[in-house]
């Protein structure tokens, strides 16, 4: 080990680790944020379904409630119509 | 059996035009009958970097529109066997391209015997590079080592993931990553990424690494493809990207700092 290495080694971290660093931290994020984020059909699923539920039975628009619970093997759709009360 | 290959980095200006030039010279020169189709509808600019551009008679969307046949439309490349280009439409209507229109293009190259069909995308994640993907067997995704480029790559490959066609049907695209305009010596003095840094960000396997080199300029400004020029490092570091892609197995060059030959060279070599 000679001069040469000693100053390497005080040298403060350079531009591109940092780059390294910034990027893995900002696409984990971006990653998780997608998986988050509610498939782009729902609103369309949630619209249809409201349809056909609307041959049968009066509901409100607020009434047909869609969701998706993401899990860690398997995804669930969740589906939860509230029902006029009967007279 | 033809493969539709997408050339895409989300990111402008990292080199996507430049590669699918020399990517579908590097094929057709192999005898593989290639046709290359510029999709950056109102920016074209491939057939001045092929070097057609005085040949442009129809473009792309006069084809999707009937007012030109496929075979009106196609550039046959003078210098390289097997090559055809299909230049963009210089339209500022950004939905000239339909999904119909862009599949009915692909479908005939195909009948028609075409190997290769080389989509080179505009920059960007909307319309215009969402169709150069779509139909996309394999996508080569072009990155500068730089922060903003790799970002973009993240997401244009999150997007062959999901929206692809491929994608859509429950299959993949297979993805290969290009580095360009690489600096050994700035890597080496760290203000640079490196190619492993950028490979473990992207977890995407590595076709190629080209150095920034002054030949790709010469080139465009000649109108000839770099794989062309025998003496280029780019264009050499291309002609290995298109054997690696037939399945060759080559070894990575140009990646190092080059030895300065002089003194201590003389002195210590
Ligand atoms: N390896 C390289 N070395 C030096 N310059 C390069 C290299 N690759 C590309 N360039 C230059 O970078 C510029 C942009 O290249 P190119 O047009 O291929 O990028 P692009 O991704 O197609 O851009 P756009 O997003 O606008 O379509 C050009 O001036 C080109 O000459
Ligand atoms: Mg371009």
């Amino acid at each position: 080990m000679g001069l040469f290495s000693f100053f390497k080694q005080e040298k403060k971290k350079d531009t591109a680790t940092l780059a390294k660093e910034r990027l893995q931290i900002l696409i984990a994020h971006e990653h998780a944020d997608n998986r988050k984020r509610a498939p782009d059909y729902l609103p369309k699923l949630r619209d249809e379904i409201l349809g056909v539920i609307r041959k049968y039975v009066h509901v409100n628009e607020n009434d047909v409630n869609v969701k998706v619970e993401k899990g860690t093997d398997y995804d669930v759709l969740e589906l939860n119509i509230t029902l006029p009360e009967a007279k | 059996m033809s493969k539709v290959i997408v050339v895409t980095s989300g990111k402008g200006g990292v080199g996507k035009t430049t590669t699918s030039a020399a990517f579908a010279s590097g094929l057709a020169a192999k005898g593989y009958k290639t046709a290359v189709i510029d999709f950056d509808v109102g920016l074209r600019n491939l057939d001045l970097i092929m070097g057609v551009e005085r040949r442009v008679v129809y473009d792309f969307v006069n084809v999707i529109n009937g007012e030109s046949t496929l075979k009106q439309a196609l550039i046959r490349d003078k210098r390289v066997d097997n090559l055809y280009i299909l230049p963009a439409s210089q339209t500022r209507d950004k939905d000239a391209l339909t999904t119909e229109g862009v599949e009915s293009v692909i479908n005939e190259l195909k009948e028609d015997g075409f190997d290769y069909i080389v989509c080179d995308s505009p920059a960007g994640i909307e319309k215009g590079a969402f169709m150069a993907l779509y139909f996309a067997d394999e996508a080569i995704v072009v990155t500068n080592p730089e922060v903003s480029s790799v970002r973009d790559s993240d997401r244009i490959l999150g997007i062959l993931q999901s929206r692809s066609r491929a994608a859509e049907q429950g299959g993949t695209v297979k993805e290969h990553l290009l580095i360009t305009r690489y600096s050994p010596d700035r890597v080496e003095g760290g203000d640079m990424l490196g190619m492993d840094d950028i490979v473990e960000i992207l977890s995407v396997p590595l076709i190629g690494v080209i150095p920034e080199s002054e030949s790709v300029l010469q080139a465009s400004n000649s109108g000839n493809s770099v794989v062309l020029d025998e003496q280029s490092h780019a264009g050499q570091a291309y002609t290995d990207v298109v054997a690696r892609f037939l399945g060759e197995d080559v070894p990575l060059r140009f990646i190092d700092v080059q030895p300065k030959k002089g003194f201590f060279k003389k002195l210590f070599g």
